[in-house]
C-alpha cells in the first residue's frame, strides 16, 4: 500500500512537473504565411545568422533578392492586436518579443527597423475574406523583386 | 555562417545571371557521401545589384530650380520617412535641403538642392573608425547602421554638411529606410529604388513639378542621358578644389 502511494505520488509529481514546464514556454503566435521549408526548429536556432548574412549582402552588394529579410519576417509573423491591426514590438504578444523576452535576449533590430509590416501588407491582412497562406507568400515574393 | 566578401570587384559573366545559373543545374554540385552526409558546393558569385562598372550620379540644372519650390525635399521626406516639421532646427535630419545663393557682385540669385554629393573620394569614409561609412562599388556612399557607433566623425569630415545624427528614438520607419537613434544618416541616393532600376525620389518629385532640374543616371555610360548632358554643357562639382570628384554635379551655377 505504501509502495502504491509512493508511485502515485511520483507519477502525480511528474505530471505536475511537465504541466508546469509546458506553461513556462513562451506562447508563440502562428505566422500568417506558409511555414519555413527549413522547419521551425532550424529557424529558431539559426534565424539571426541567416538574417545577418543577407543583410550584409543587401547593404554592401545591393542584392535585394535575398531569402531572409526582416521586411518579410515582420510581415509573415504579424500578430493582430486588439484593434485588429498588426502590433509593434513594444506591445505584448509581438512574435519576436514573445521568445526574446523568454530567452532574455535583447533585440537590436527594431531600434532602426520597423517592427510592423507595410501599410500595403496590413491592407492585405485585413482584407475580407482573409488572404490564404499562398496569397501571402506570393505577396512576399513580390516584395523581394 | 560565413559572411560574404564585401565590395568584391570580381566580374561575373554578363550573359549569365544567378537565376539562369541555378536553372542550368551547374551551380550546385551535390555529393552524397553516405546516409545523412551531403556535401554541397555552390559555384559562382552571389548575384549583386551593385555593379562595379557603374557610377551613379546626379546633374542639377540650377537655372531650372525655383527658389519657392520644395518638391525634392518633400519627396525625399515622404520616401525615406524623416520628418521635416522644423520643430528642432538644431537636431532635425538633413538628408536634402534647399540652398539659396546670391552673387555679391552681380546680384544673381540661384536656388538649388544640396544632399550627399556621393564623392569618389569620400572624406566620411576615410575617417570612419568602424567601417560603417562606406562607398558601394557603383559609387553610392552609405552608412551601415549595423556598424555605426554614432561618433559623428564623418559629419565633421564632410565638407557639404550632408550628414545628420539621429538624436531621438524613431518609430514607424519606412521599411526601405531603416533609421534609429545613435546613428548617422544621409541621402542614400534612394539606393533601394536604384537597385530595382528606379530613380531617386527627389528626381521623380522634381520632374512631377515640371521643372526638370534634376537628372539621374550612370556617369560611366557614355550613352546615358546624364553623360551626354555633361558632355554638352559646362558643370561644376561643389568644392572642386578638394578633388573629391562628387557624383552630384551642378550646371549654370
Amino acid at each position: 500500500m505504501k509502495r502504491l502511494f509512493a508511485i502515485t505520488l511520483v507519477l502525480f509529481g511528474l505530471f505536475l512537473g511537465t504541466a508546469q514546464a509546458e506553461g513556462l514556454y513562451p506562447d508563440v503566435p502562428k505566422a500568417v504565411g506558409n511555414p519555413h521549408p527549413e522547419g521551425s526548429a532550424f529557424m529558431r536556432i539559426n534565424h539571426m545568422k541567416l538574417m545577418r548574412h543577407d543583410r550584409d549582402d543587401t547593404m554592401h552588394n545591393g542584392n535585394r533578392d535575398v531569402k531572409y529579410s526582416i521586411k518579410e519576417c515582420v510581415a509573415c509573423h504579424a500578430v493582430k492586436g486588439p484593434q485588429g491591426l498588426p502590433i509593434s514590438v513594444k506591445e505584448e504578444g509581438h512574435f519576436c518579443k514573445n521568445c526574446h523576452e523568454f530567452a532574455a535576449v535583447k533585440i537590436d533590430c527594431f531600434q532602426c527597423h520597423n517592427s510592423k509590416p507595410t501599410e500595403e501588407f496590413t491592407a492585405l491582412l485585413m482584407r475580407d475574406p482573409a488572404p490564404t497562406a499562398d496569397e501571402i507568400s506570393a505577396y512576399l515574393k513580390e516584395l523581394r523583386e | 555562417m560565413k559572411l560574404p566578401a564585401l565590395n568584391t570587384k570580381s566580374v561575373r559573366p554578363a550573359e549569365l545571371n544567378r537565376r539562369e545559373f541555378f536553372k542550368s543545374g551547374g551551380a550546385v554540385a551535390t555529393v552524397t557521401l553516405g546516409t545523412g552526409v551531403t556535401l554541397m558546393a555552390f559555384g559562382g558569385d552571389a548575384h549583386a545589384n551593385a555593379d562595379a562598372g557603374k557610377r551613379w550620379g546626379l546633374l542639377i540644372d540650377v537655372n531650372k530650380c525655383a527658389s519657392d519650390c520644395n518638391a525634392c525635399v518633400k519627396g525625399c521626406s515622404d520616401e525615406n520617412g524623416w520628418k521635416m516639421d522644423g520643430e528642432n532646427p538644431e537636431t532635425d535630419p538633413q538628408w536634402i535641403r534647399k540652398v539659396d545663393l546670391k552673387h555679391k557682385q552681380t546680384g544673381r540669385e540661384v536656388s538649388m538642392p544640396m544632399m550627399c554629393q556621393h564623392c569618389e573620394e569620400p572624406p566620411c569614409v576615410d575617417v570612419c573608425p568602424t567601417g560603417a561609412s562606406f562607398k558601394r562599388v557603383d559609387g553610392i556612399v552609405l552608412v551601415d547602421k549595423h556598424i555605426c557607433i554614432g561618433c559623428r566623425y564623418c559629419m565633421m569630415a564632410c565638407p557639404f554638411k550632408a550628414r545628420s545624427f539621429v538624436h531621438e528614438e524613431i518609430e514607424d520607419q519606412k521599411p526601405n529606410a531603416p533609421r534609429g537613434k545613435g546613428t548617422v544618416e544621409s541621402c542614400t541616393l534612394c539606393v533601394h529604388r536604384v537597385d530595382k532600376g528606379g530613380e531617386p525620389a527627389c528626381v521623380e518629385a522634381c520632374a512631377k513639378t515640371g521643372h526638370q532640374a534634376m537628372m539621374f543616371g550612370d556617369l560611366n555610360d557614355p550613352e546615358s542621358e546624364i553623360s551626354k548632358a555633361l558632355l554638352a554643357y559646362s558643370s561644376t562639382g561643389l568644392r572642386d578644389d578638394l578633388r573629391l570628384n562628387p557624383g552630384v554635379r551642378y550646371s549654370n551655377l
